[in-house]
């Protein structure tokens, strides 16, 4: 089960990573505890499995809108779906391996795993262990960090 | 005559990542030679450029960059590597470093950041 510090760990690695990829900051929501079923997620999600000391998954999914002003605020021009399925990774690349700052080296995690999903499609989240979800507000645009970890 | 600038060969999975480096005005006073999308490529433009400095991702599938810097660094023992990663916990910089890795730079970073890092890394060899 997650503990509200281990919570804290990625919502201060969101906040993180949006004030300095994109230079501007982004508001983060409440966390909640999805307690039926998978979480809901956006077009877009980088999946990351987590191995050692912890298993389960770190997971950021956001809409293609989102992605395409974040490129831009990174002066990045190449808007392609292949860049689109690059910075989603990216994305949960980087908040999972700044978690190991708290978490440690056995925080063991893999290279990210890129999902692109239709309305009401869900994600293979270990479904034995539940999902905490951290809505990210950036601009005008919502996304989520889940974390699935035992 | 001007010294030729130093060649930068760029290893990370990430497009996106590879080429924010390469449009940093932190190097624009090298020349990039080459980037490379994990530690295997990197080996093979490593030999075709023969880079003075390299920036390092660390987790890519194929070869990892502590696996890579440790292969870079037998191959060419002056070569200068500035890994550049997510992985912020201190006893991953530590085995770099332990591996032939010449400074750390912690994703994500802003423009300054990477300059500094390169800066300090060229100041110290």
């Amino acid at each position: 089960m997650v503990t509200e510090a281990e919570i804290r760990t990625f919502v201060d690695g969101a906040t993180h990573y949006f004030a300095i990829a994109a230079n501007q900051p982004a508001a983060i929501g409440s966390p909640y505890l999805v307690t039926e079923g998978l979480p809901a997620v956006h077009e877009y999600s980088g999946l990351i499995g987590i191995s050692g000391r912890r298993q389960g998954a770190v997971c950021f999914t956001a809409p293609r809108a989102m992605l395409m002003v974040l490129l831009m605020r990174m002066n990045e021009t190449d808007t392609s779906e292949a860049n689109m399925r690059d910075l989603i990774g990216e994305v949960a690349n980087t908040i999972s391996g700044n978690a190991r700052r708290d978490f440690g080296a056995d925080f063991v995690i893999s290279v990210p795993d890129v999902h692109t999903t239709r309305k009401g499609e869900t994600l293979p989240l270990p479904v034995n262990i539940r999902s905490f979800v951290i809505p990210i507000n950036w601009r005008s645009h919502s996304a989520k960090l889940i974390v699935c970890l035992d | 005559m001007a010294a030729a600038p130093l060649k930068l060969l760029i290893v990370d999975d990430s497009n996106i990542i590879r080429r924010r480096i390469a449009r940093s005005p932190a190097v624009d006073r090298l020349a990039v030679v080459g980037a490379a999308a994990n530690g295997v490529e990197a080996i093979e433009l490593c030999r075709a450029t023969n880079p003075d400095l390299v920036t390092m991702d660390l987790t890519m599938p194929e070869m990892d960059g502590v696996a890579c810097v440790e292969k870079l660094v037998a191959m060419k023992p002056d070569i200068l590597i500035l890994v550049v990663s997510a992985l912020s916990d201190k006893a991953t910089a530590v085995e770099a470093i332990r591996r032939g890795a010449n400074g750390f730079l912690c994703k994500p970073f802003t423009d300054r950041q990477l300059d500094e890092a390169l800066a300090e890394l060229l100041a110290g060899h």
